[in-house]
């Protein structure tokens, strides 16, 4: 790989040795991946926080060795200096406020909170999300980054055009410190066109349909780029939050282009642009069906649990979700956690949506989801989910049986204790 | 049996250096790709994907072939995790290169190699026993 001056002058220490580590972790990764340089990055968005059991013993030698153990894949432990360039911790395991309710223990709880004070004060900007894009971390077109949580990269991606490849634990830890991360993948322009062409004959409107075109989507086209046509409705951030989280679920899709509504592709032919046009893959009602039948992996109707807000609710979610519930109480039997960044939060406290949100019974959770945390009510054997990534993972994670709907079937199922949709 | 038919058989492959080093044992073969997050057990170096063909089955000290990574970002924390662990795979060998194969198999810190010059699906076998010279960028398979 082809190093600038300023480039050679990290990796062989003119910044320290924590930036030296840094730059040969990106030297052995850009290498494996077969790329011939690194680009600058001023945005970073990576997973840094110490909020795990298994990270616990490391923490046991101080953040240092944390951070250059699991953001740098460094034997050494080095000094952590102040980031190179603005960065954001993503998600993290544990709610600061309602650890108890998670069931975490207070010790692991303040091990989180130390481990925030030591990055914030090396500049990590503690979003505690997995949409930063939500809460004041929008890359604008053509920008490079480097940004780890499948969702948000193919939001980043596709909705904003910026420029980002899936990164890990390692590589953001490494970009943080340098402003580097390989020049590969999506970073690169000839790498962005589409290679599959969706049609679609089915209706898609609200947020569940989205969610389910793109669990279809991610099964259809694996890590492929497609393209849609025959879209009827305009879509949100909301929708599209949803829809790109379940087309990177089912399979890594981490880019697409929608002609009229992503900005890289005004048409069709700009999006495939010198790439031949496929023969359609078509999404009509059956697939549909289909699709939203594969999302149930539950057959009891008892219900334990209700999971909203994966991706982290926007604020318009949180309304929509107290006007359902204002004036009503969930079952006894039954727990709702609502999920949403705490700077929406925020919003939603000031705005009265938490409170008829508590006072139905539900819990407001920030910072964390089930599937991150693997943390559950006790006891809970069966699930219900808007959001078709939380109803593909949470399964498998938790060994739940797992009902998806529509926000509407859920918190009308959580109110009557038992699950209430149908297919739609 | 002939003496021939008797003596195994051995191919050799050629390939791309991905991570450096050598590593010689057991093969472990899947044509599914592998979740890190969510899909292994990061203690016991097993996958535990519910529909994997792999699933409760240990790579631990294996050579691991297989079309590459799938799912989350959080791949290379897993594998890393793995290697801490002492149950990591003993080398990979994959088909489909990703930012999430990359980063988890440098940070694995295992012989890897890909691109190689036959169809590994078909040439080797779970059981057979494989040596891995990544610098060199080869495979010799000696089939079981």
């Amino acid at each position: 790989m082809r190093l600038t001056d300023a480039e050679q002058a990290m990796f062989d220490g003119s910044k320290g040795a924590a930036v030296a580590r840094a730059m040969d972790l990106l030297v052995r990764y850009g290498e494996a991946l077969g790329a011939e340089r690194l680009v600058e990055t001023r945005n970073v968005a990576g997973a840094f926080n110490a909020s795990t059991p298994s990270v616990r013993h490391i923490a046991e030698d101080g953040f240092d060795r944390v951070y250059s153990e699991l953001n740098l894949d460094s034997d050494e432990t080095v000094e952590i200096p102040h980031v190179a360039v603005p960065t954001c911790q993503l998600i993290t395991g544990i709610d600061n406020d309602n650890f108890a309710t998670q069931g975490v223990d207070p010790d692991l709880a303040d091990l989180q909170k130390r481990s925030e004070r030591y990055l914030g004060r090396r500049g990590i900007n503690m979003m505690c999300t997995c949409t930063p894009y939500q809460v004041g971390n929008v890359p604008v077109r053509g920008e490079h980054c480097a940004w780890m949580e499948s969702s948000a990269v193919i939001y980043a991606n596709s909705v904003l055009g910026a420029r980002t490849n899936v990164e890990g634990k390692e590589s953001t830890g490494a970009a943080a410190l340098t402003g580097r991360i390989p020049y590969w993948g999506l970073h690169l322009p000839e790498n962005r066109f589409a290679q599959h062409l969706v049609r679609v004959e089915a209706e898609v409107d609200d947020m569940a349909d989205w969610g389910v075109l793109g669990y279809f989507t991610g099964f259809a086209v694996e890590e492929d780029i497609p393209a849609f046509e025959g879209l009827s409705h305009q879509p949100s951030l909301v929708k599209l939050k949803h829809f790109g989280a379940a087309a990177a679920s089912s399979g890594g899709v981490e880019l697409y282009h929608m002609p009229g509504v992503t900005p890289e592709a005004p048409t069709l032919d700009a999006a495939f642009g010198p790439n031949a046009r496929p023969e359609p893959i078509v999404y009509g009602a059956a697939e549909r069906k289909r699709t939203w039948e594969r999302l149930q992996n539950a057959s009891d109707r008892k219900l334990d649990f209700v999971m909203l807000g994966c991706p982290h609710n926007s604020i318009d979610q949180m309304a929509l979700i107290a006007e359902l519930l204002e004036g009503k109480r969930i079952h006894a039997d039954t727990a709702l956690w609502v999920h949403t960044p705490r700077a929406i939060r925020q919003i939603a406290d000031r705005s009265g949506f938490s409170e008829i949100i508590e006072a139905a019974g539900g819990v407001v959770m920030s910072d964390t989801c089930p599937s991150i945390s693997r943390r559950l009510p006790q006891g809970v054997r069966v699930i219900a989910t808007d959001s078709a990534k939380q109803a593909h993972y949470l399964p498998a994670i938790a060994k739940v049986q797992g009902w998806f709907g529509s926000v509407e079937q859920c918190v009308n199922s959580a109110i009557a204790g038992e699950w209430l949709g149908v297919v739609q | 049996m002939s003496d021939a038919q008797a003596k195994p058989r051995i191919i050799t492959l050629k390939g791309r250096k991905v991570v450096g080093g050598k590593a010689a044992a057991e093969a472990l073969v899947t044509t599914q790709t592998i979740s890190g997050w969510g899909g292994i057990n990061e203690r016991e170096g097993s996958v535990i994907e519910l529909r994997h063909e792999l699933n409760g089955v240990s790579f631990a000290g294996k050579v691991l072939v297989f079309p590459g990574a799938k799912g989350s970002s959080g791949w290379s924390a897993f594998f890393h995790m793995c290697r801490l662990n002492d149950v990591a795979p003993a080398a990979m060998i994959f088909t489909r290169m990703t930012t999430k194969i990359a980063l988890g198999a440098v940070v694995t810190r295992v012989p890897a190699i890909t691109d190689l010059d036959g169809d590994v699906f078909d040439l080797i076998e779970t059981g057979d026993f494989v040596e891995v010279d990544a610098d060199a960028g080869v495979v010799t398979i000696t089939k079981a």
